[in-house]
């Protein structure tokens, strides 16, 4: 089996803003292998982008990463000066952000924003040889060459999302973090943007952290899942592991009733009640505590421990009978 | 070549502007009390010289036939000669402009190059002594009128320490001051135009993209943030110059300037009608000339702005 690629270990977060703290991360532990593709799954507020800006180490600057590790093939990235950073991004970990509209920069013309990571990590390339890899990749997503001296606003919402994606894949980076790459398309776009993000991983072997909420589009296109609530993972495993209904966390559950069953004559959505709790204060117990139908006294009071079975990890109180003897 | 269209297209919408300024202000200056002929010729004059000086100037005629025919005259380039100094205007304009632009132009770049590196640096470093001190000086700039400011000057550089001549265009020395004193709104202005700009810019999406691909936080100042933080900025120059234009009339009387400025002000003083309008559609067309130069820079900078629509 291949070594972790990222390896994020109880990694706390918080924004010191004026008037409080905001708890964003609380413990978040993940592993991701090479070329593997995790879908980080939760809703909005949960603290997914948040995540993934602490891999890069570009949190605003209100944003504190206030203790945990960040391991990158084996080195930390927390302990790690700006100049390694730059080195980094952009070359062996790229990120798409979820709003193709404001991500590009309205006065450059795309061309020249994605020729851009070649002049920075690329030094020793030619004019020639950068000006022929753009015009490559922007036929590889799908954009005639013709059109990269073009400006953004020239560019569709899809169009936009394509040149990104050309943007963060021309490095050939180990590692892609797509945050929400879809959540702004409509659903046809949608399609079309997930297909060529699967073909360009293969073609260049990146391994994906794919951050949505989509849980359809987890289910299609990752190996991997973790469900984050409240700055806390719930639960994590392969794909078969959460979708097989089987020992499911409370919110995962939640989070499956949620898709509408076509198959069965139903009128109504099932929402999950309630809303995710104040990230202001710390919960002491299971954060998903007070929306849960299951809750116990136990769940207030005490953070639920690991349940594993094989590559399936639940942090639940429901399963602390099954745990045994561990 | 689209941009040679718009530029033509704006200068023709210039005429109509011109147009109504010109029939304005030629209606106020008609109604305004007080004989032109009795203080042309003094108050000694008898009735049949002044009513033989109104036939002379064509001032029995009505209204609208005297503000055609001065027009007709006007787009020939005769704006007249003076009533109350007997010169031409249009020479006169000849010889004062240059100063005007001079110290105005001065002006402007000197609030530019001080302003709006002083307004980035403020927003790249928000919150620190630099930024504080910078928001000080705007306000104090803004809140001190120029002829106050431009006199506390004289008398401190120039009676007290005796660095600059008091007044005058003897030497480039001269033009220190007015241009200082011209400048300090329109510097107070970029300062806090660039700042507020720089401060939204680097808030954007598009910079947290530049930050991800690997870009220092210089070059992502430098090649992301500044471009699209002038865009306003350009903007800004052009309401000010503008502005600079009116301010002259000020500062070129503080410092004894033969500039349009303090012709204006005598002729508005003596009701000397031909300069006061003559001047007004120069000071029209300039203001429009720099709203459109403007225009076209904004264009040259933001993609987004298409002249041909």
């Amino acid at each position: 089996m291949s070594e972790n690629l990222l390896e994020v270990k109880d990694l706390h977060v918080q924004y010191n803003t004026d008037d409080a703290v905001v708890y964003a991360l609380n413990g978040v532990s993940l592993n991701l292998k090479e070329g593997e593709k995790l879908g980080l799954v939760g809703e909005t507020g949960a603290g997914k982008t948040t995540l993934a800006l602490s891999v890069l180490r570009l949190l605003p600057k209100v944003g504190q990463i206030a203790s945990g590790s960040i391991s990158y093939k084996g080195e930390e990235l927390l302990d790690k000066p700006e100049s390694y950073m730059l080195g980094l991004r952009g070359r062996r970990v790229s990120m798409i952000f979820q709003d193709p509209m404001t991500s590009l920069n309205p006065v450059k013309s795309v061309g020249d924003q994605i020729r851009e990571v070649l002049d920075l990590h690329f030094p020793q390339l030619t004019k020639e040889a950068k000006n022929e890899k753009v015009d490559q990749m922007l036929q590889l997503v799908g954009i005639p060459a013709s059109r990269k001296n073009e400006f953004p606003h020239q560019f569709s919402g899809g169009m936009k999302q394509r040149v990104v994606i050309a943007m963060a894949l021309i490095s050939q980076p180990e590692l892609l973090l797509a945050d929400e790459p879809t959540t702004a398309l409509d659903v046809t776009i949608q399609a079309q943007i997930m297909a060529l993000m699967g073909q360009l991983k293969d073609r260049f072997n990146t391994a994906v952290l794919l951050i949505t909420h989509d849980l359809g589009l987890v289910a299609e296109f990752c190996d991997t899942v973790a469900v984050i609530y409240s700055g806390c993972i719930v639960e994590s495993g392969t794909v078969e592991d959460i979708f097989s209904g089987k020992n499911n966390h409370p919110y995962t559950k939640g989070l499956i009733g949620c898709i509408p069953d076509l198959s069965k004559d139903e009128d109504r959505l099932h929402p999950i009640p309630g809303h995710m709790a104040d990230a202001r204060t710390l919960p002491s117990g299971c954060p998903f505590a007070d929306r849960c139908a299951n809750a116990m006294d136990k769940c207030r009071k005490e953070r639920p421990e690991a349940f594993s079975e094989g590559t399936h990890t639940v942090f639940c109180h429901l399963f602390d009978n099954m745990r045994g003897g561990v | 070549m689209d941009w040679l269209k718009y530029a033509l297209k704006r200068l023709l919408m210039l005429i109509p502007v011109i147009i109504c300024v010109t029939f304005i202000l030629f209606v106020i200056l008609s109604l305004a009390p007080g004989d032109v002929a009795r203080m042309v010729l003094g108050a000694d004059a008898t009735a049949e010289q002044i009513a033989a000086l109104n036939h002379e100037m064509g001032l029995d005629k009505p209204l609208l036939i005297r503000y055609v025919s001065y027009m007709l005259d006007a787009v020939r380039l005769d704006f007249g000669t003076s009533w109350t100094g007997n010169f031409d205007v249009l020479e006169e304009f000849s010889f004062r402009l240059p100063y005007t632009l001079l110290v105005s132009t001065l002006a402007i770049c000197f609030a530019i190059a001080v302003g709006v590196p002083l307004g980035i640096a403020s927003a790249i470093k928000q919150y620190s002594l630099l930024d504080y001190g910078c928001t000080f000086v705007v306000m104090l700039l803004f809140s001190m009128p120029a002829f106050w400011l431009g006199t506390m000057c004289q008398i401190f550089f120039c009676l007290m320490l005796r660095w600059l001549p008091v007044s005058g265009v003897g030497s480039w020395t001269c033009y220190i001051l007015p241009t200082i004193i011209l400048g300090a709104n329109t510097l107070a202005s970029m300062i806090r135009m660039s700042r507020t700009s720089m401060l939204d810019v680097i808030k954007m999406d598009y910079i947290r993209t530049a930050r991800a691909k690997g870009n220092s936080q210089k070059d992502v100042i430098l090649h992301h943030a500044i471009r699209n933080s002038l865009i306003p900025v350009v903007t800004q120059i052009g309401i000010n110059f503008a502005g600079t234009i009116g301010g002259a009339v000020v500062t070129e009387n503080i410092f004894a300037i033969p500039g349009i400025g303090s012709m204006l002000i005598n002729a508005v003083k003596g009701r000397d009608v031909p300069v006061v309008m003559g001047t007004v559609i120069f000071i029209t067309v300039i203001v429009g000339v720099i709203n459109l130069i403007v225009d076209l820079v904004c264009a040259l900078i933001d993609p987004r702005i298409d002249l041909a629509s």
